[in-house]
């Protein structure tokens, strides 16, 4: 004698999928539409920037449509003093990757391998300067500046973003090497590779990919950040957002809007190539 | 087979195991040094000089002296708390807002993403890359009083309805505090949505399927599973957001009006443009406590979490 | 002092200050962590060119004693001594020791090639490219040569490590459960191969395993480990057919534990009394000679009939009655409420019921004794709760 198993009473009708209602196929995908809306809204501004590089506004102000052309794209450089500022944006951004890489790097090994007196503090002087906001950040070097009677202009700038960098920097790399097995290291030394052959040969090649997502995102913020730049900047020294910043009360040029597309194409190329040879790696 | 190893093998106990020993010990300090030196000087150092500078009296002409005013503090919260408190009450719908927008996000990338994944999340990050300015002036053509956006709606009779909410005073989305929390919304998104989607990115899908094999409805597998594993990401993800949003003074500036001053602004016009130091660095303080004092309660309530 | 225990002995004792066949030596070993001791003052010696098994439990200490053989912990006292030379404080960049790690610890950024070609470029050999492609013909994973690890199967992988340990032609391979990950078959395949292979090449290999058939099946030489020392040591037959302690006995294997009285001596044989039953056992084959002890006998060693029986007899009622392929696991229940484990191969006739009366008999020279203060269920691997009916320790 063979006992019948009872099903469990379930909600879903199993005849009912044929009748299909559009309220049910909402239900359903409920999630995709919701995620749909929600990349709409955070690419709306970016398709709104590339559209509107190619416009060419009749006023000073770059917010309505008029007419498409472009005349932007072939001259970048007519608005006078923005390319200027995009220099002085690119070479900030370059000396504080590298600075605040290579801080942030040696930090991240200090507090990812050793144990020590002190950790705990060091870990926390890391993290404020990511949960300060950046008015209160650009405030206090202001005042620390001043009251040194150190001028300010373009070494403050750079003083002021490897500051905010280290940190990013840190977390990035850290989290890299923590996930880092140390019996490779074990095994390398097995294998005759003394500290510092085990180093170069193994630990640097794996942390590589860390350290370089590090320093990109220490090249995004430096180049795009505004607040603290401000405080800290002179009339000589006026990097690109501050600019575009002044650009929003004097006038908009277009050009504006062709280096915002350019930025995002070569984001887009940066993300897209650290995505494929990290999926490639895992391979 | 000792011949075709470089080194001798034959050595002592003793040094070979203290000298590494020695080097270990002071190592860590020496890595940390330079980049701790540099935080100390200039993060650390400065907000003490914030500190100091807001207890001073004087002017930029007559120079500063440190005279323990504290009188300079109540005068800042008498007279800008207005600002303060729409200052964190923006911030705090705007991270609300985010959390409900980025949820639902995560969640898709994460498991109903398949073979797209990597290209949405691209798609995520690559715009957090380009010049947050350039995209918040983006959000003044789209919200423009004369754009197809505020026409469209006005025909819908939407925007009456939002102004029955108070959300916008008159007939333009410009300018208003739904303009501002709009921006501020928009500009932390990928804060909020990285976090989440790295925790829930870590949940074992087979932890469902087992929900599911103990009975559960999805709703009831999402809620008893889903979310309190994803605690971690959502701690994480309204700290990243609410802590810079309540200083951002950007969105308010560009879309906003003097209705909807900040409390960033007012830091921003102190410093640089009224030049009132200590009443300045005061303010700064102030909000600066003011958060610090609402993230120990918040992570306190929400367990101890690692953020590191 | 944990020198290996009286019946079988390879070690020499710790005053011989010289090895002339230049294997590897362990001297008073010590190795604490704090509070806890992982290896209690070990003294091992294992001969050059032999497949030896570090075998015991987890925790018991075996992979701390690999490890600092490898270099890769230090011991806290003692001294190691490879040939004639103390390496005890050398660097494990600096022994000419290698290790197949449990999880193999493959470099995720190189291929195969230049896994295997690792230690070797280290010491800046001439002959990189040929010994490399030797190796891993003799592992036969020439084919795989450019692949990643990523790319390969857990059986690659695992031929992969070994290939990088082998090719240095250590003095000393050290493997570290090598096999853990692999499922049964492969694993059957891969002990069959790394035996072949040390024959083969003729390195001293010691093996560290938790698996007791598959020390049995590669080994020369078994240490048995428990608790940081060694309980006994000796070749895989003798440690199964004369276990020294009853840790041995049930770690190793299976076996059965009787509670025994000695009354007498016959010739060479001892008499004793198990519950009221007159047992024959050689003299020979016990530790003990008079007084309590605890007979042991191996399931495979025991015959259960329906038919009377000459020689050791117990009768007992079968309980449980197991089909494997190969044999059939009986219960037998004895009148006392011990259950006696009893393993017969399935020679084609009938297999018994549970609920038969049978008789459980033996020979006197396939039993062994042990001394009866030592805790009957030492080394037998517990997951549920004893029942009431086992003998008390």
């Amino acid at each position: 004698m063979t006992a019948v198993l009872q099903a469990p009473p379930t909600s879903a009708p199993a005849t009912g999928r044929r009748r299909r209602s559009p309220l049910a196929w909402v239900r359903e995908h409920l999630i995709l539409l919701i995620a749909g809306l929600a990349f709409v809204y955070m690419l709306l501004p970016n398709a709104v920037v590339v559209l509107f590089s190619f416009n060419r506004p009749a006023g000073r102000f770059n917010y309505t449509w008029q007419h498409f052309s472009f005349d932007a794209w072939l001259h970048p450089c007519a608005a006078p003093g923005m390319c200027t500022a995009l220099g002085l944006s690119l070479k900030i951004g370059v000396l504080a990757t590298l600075l605040s890489t290579t801080l942030g790097t040696l930090a991240a090994f200090a507090l990812a391998r050793h144990r020590f007196r002190g950790r705990s503090a060091t870990n926390l002087l890391i993290f404020l300067p990511m949960a300060t906001p950046e008015v209160v950040m650009g405030s206090s070097l202001l005042t620390l500046f001043v009251n040194l009677r150190f001028p300010l202009g373009a070494t403050t700038i750079l003083i002021a973003h490897v500051m905010f960098d280290i940190s990013f920097v840190i977390v990035t790399v850290k989290a890299r090497i923590a996930g880092l097995d140390p019996r490779l290291e074990q095994a390398a030394m097995d294998l005759y590779a003394n500290e510092r052959q085990t180093f170069f040969r193994v630990t640097f090649p794996l942390v590589a990919p860390g350290i370089a997502a590090g320093a990109l995102l220490a090249f995004a913020l430096s180049f795009d950040d505004y607040i603290i730049t401000n405080f800290n900047a002179s009339a000589s020294s006026v990097t690109f957002p501050m600019y575009v910043y002044g650009a929003a009360s004097k006038g908009t040029p277009v050009q504006i809007n062709v280096i915002g597309t350019v930025m995002f194409m070569v984001a887009l190329l940066a993300v897209g190539i650290g995505q494929l040879s990290a999926r490639r790696r895992t391979q | 087979m000792t011949a075709l190893l470089d080194e001798p093998v034959q050595s002592t106990s003793g040094p070979d195991e203290a000298r590494t020993a020695g080097a270990k010990r002071s190592t860590p300090y020496l890595l940390l040094l330079p980049g701790g030196v540099w935080l100390l000087l200039f993060f650390l150092a400065p907000i003490v000089v914030l500190v100091s500078q807001s207890l001073q009296t004087g002017s930029l002409e007559q120079g500063y002296v440190l005279t323990w005013h504290w009188g300079t503090y109540v005068d800042v919260l008498d007279t800008y708390h207005v600002q303060l408190v729409r200052s964190l009450l923006y911030a705090a719908v705007a991270t609300t807002l985010a959390l409900i927008i980025a949820y639902p996000l995560s969640y898709a990338i994460a498991f109903k993403s398949g073979r797209w994944k990597n290209v949405l999340l691209v798609l995520v990050i690559a715009p957090f890359f380009t010049s947050f300015l350039i995209r918040t002036l983006a959000w003044q053509t789209i919200l423009s009083s004369d754009g197809p956006l505020t026409h469209a709606l006005r025909q819908l009779h939407v925007l009456s309805l939002l102004r029955g909410l108070h959300l916008i005073d008159n007939d333009q989305l410009l300018g208003t505090r739904l303009s501002v929390v709009t921006g501020l919304t928009y500009n932390f998104l990928p804060f909020m949505t990285l976090p989440l989607y790295a925790s829930l990115e870590r949940i074992d899908g087979r932890l469902h399927e087992a929900a599911s094999d103990l009975y559960a409805s999805p709703w009831t597998g999402f809620r008893k599973v889903t979310v309190p594993l994803s605690m971690p990401g959502v701690v994480a993800g309204t700290l990243l957001t609410f802590i810079p949003a309540t200083g951002d003074y950007i969105n308010a500036q560009l879309l906003g009006s003097p209705r909807t001053t900040m409390i960033g602004q007012v830091v921003a016009g102190q410093f640089l443009r009224v030049l009132d130091y200590p009443t300045a660095a005061a303010l700064s303080v102030v909000l600066m406590a003011t958060i610090v004092l609402l993230v120990a309660a918040y992570v306190r309530r929400a367990g101890t979490e690692e953020l590191l | 002092m944990a020198t290996a225990t009286a019946p079988v002995s390879t070690s020499v004792p710790p005053s011989t200050a010289t090895a002339p066949d230049g294997g590897l030596r362990l001297v008073g070993v010590t190795k604490r962590f704090g509070a806890f001791t992982a290896v209690d003052d070990l003294d091992l010696t294992v001969p050059q060119g032999s497949f030896f098994a570090l075998l015991g439990p987890s925790g018991c200490g075996k992979t701390t004693t690999l490890r600092m053989v490898a270099g890769l912990e230090q011991p806290t006292t003692g001294q190691l001594l490879l040939g004639n030379v103390d390496i005890t404080g050398t660097r494990p960049y600096r022994r000419p020791v290698n290790t197949v790690f449990q999880s193999y610890a493959l470099f995720p950024h190189l291929d195969v090639f230049e896994n295997v070609a690792f230690g070797l470029r280290r010491r800046r050999s001439s002959s990189v490219r040929k010994d490399v492609e030797e190796v891993l013909e003799l592992v036969q994973l020439s084919s795989l040569a450019k692949r990643k690890p990523g790319q390969l199967s857990g059986g690659q992988q695992q031929r992969v490590a070994l290939a990088r340990a082998i090719v240095n032609k250590p003095e000393v391979l050290l493997l570290d459960e090598p096999l853990g990950a692999l499922d049964l078959k492969l694993r059957r395949q891969m002990q069959i191969e790394l035996k072949r292979i040390q024959t083969e090449v003729g390195l001293t290999f010691v093996h560290v395993t938790h698996d007791q058939e598959e020390a049995m099946t590669m080994a020369d030489t078994i240490a048995v480990m428990n608790g940081g020392r060694i309980e006994q040591l000796g070749a895989p037959a003798e440690l199964y057919e004369r276990p020294a302690t009853t840790f041995a006995a049930n770690f190793l294997g299976q076996s059965n534990l009787l509670e025994a009285t000695v009354t007498g001596t016959e010739g060479e044989d001892l008499l004793l009394d198990v519950r009221g039953h007159r047992v024959v056992l050689g003299r020979s084959r016990s530790a003990v000679n008079q007084g309590r002890l605890w007979l042991g006998v191996r399931p495979e060693k025991l015959r259960v009939t329906t038919a009377g029986a000459a020689g050791n007899c117990l009768d007992g009622v079968v309980t449980d009655a197991s089909f494997t392929g190969v044999a059939t696991h009986y219960l037998v229940r004895m009148p006392w409420g011990q259950e006696l484990t009893v393993v017969q191969q399935n020679d084609g006739s009938a297999p018994l019921r549970p609920g038969q009366q049978v008789t459980v008999t033996w020979t006197s020279d396939h039993g062994f004794g042990l001394d009866a203060s030592q805790d009957a269920h030492a080394g037998e691997e517990r997951v549920l709760p004893l029942p009431d009916t086992e003998p008390a320790s």
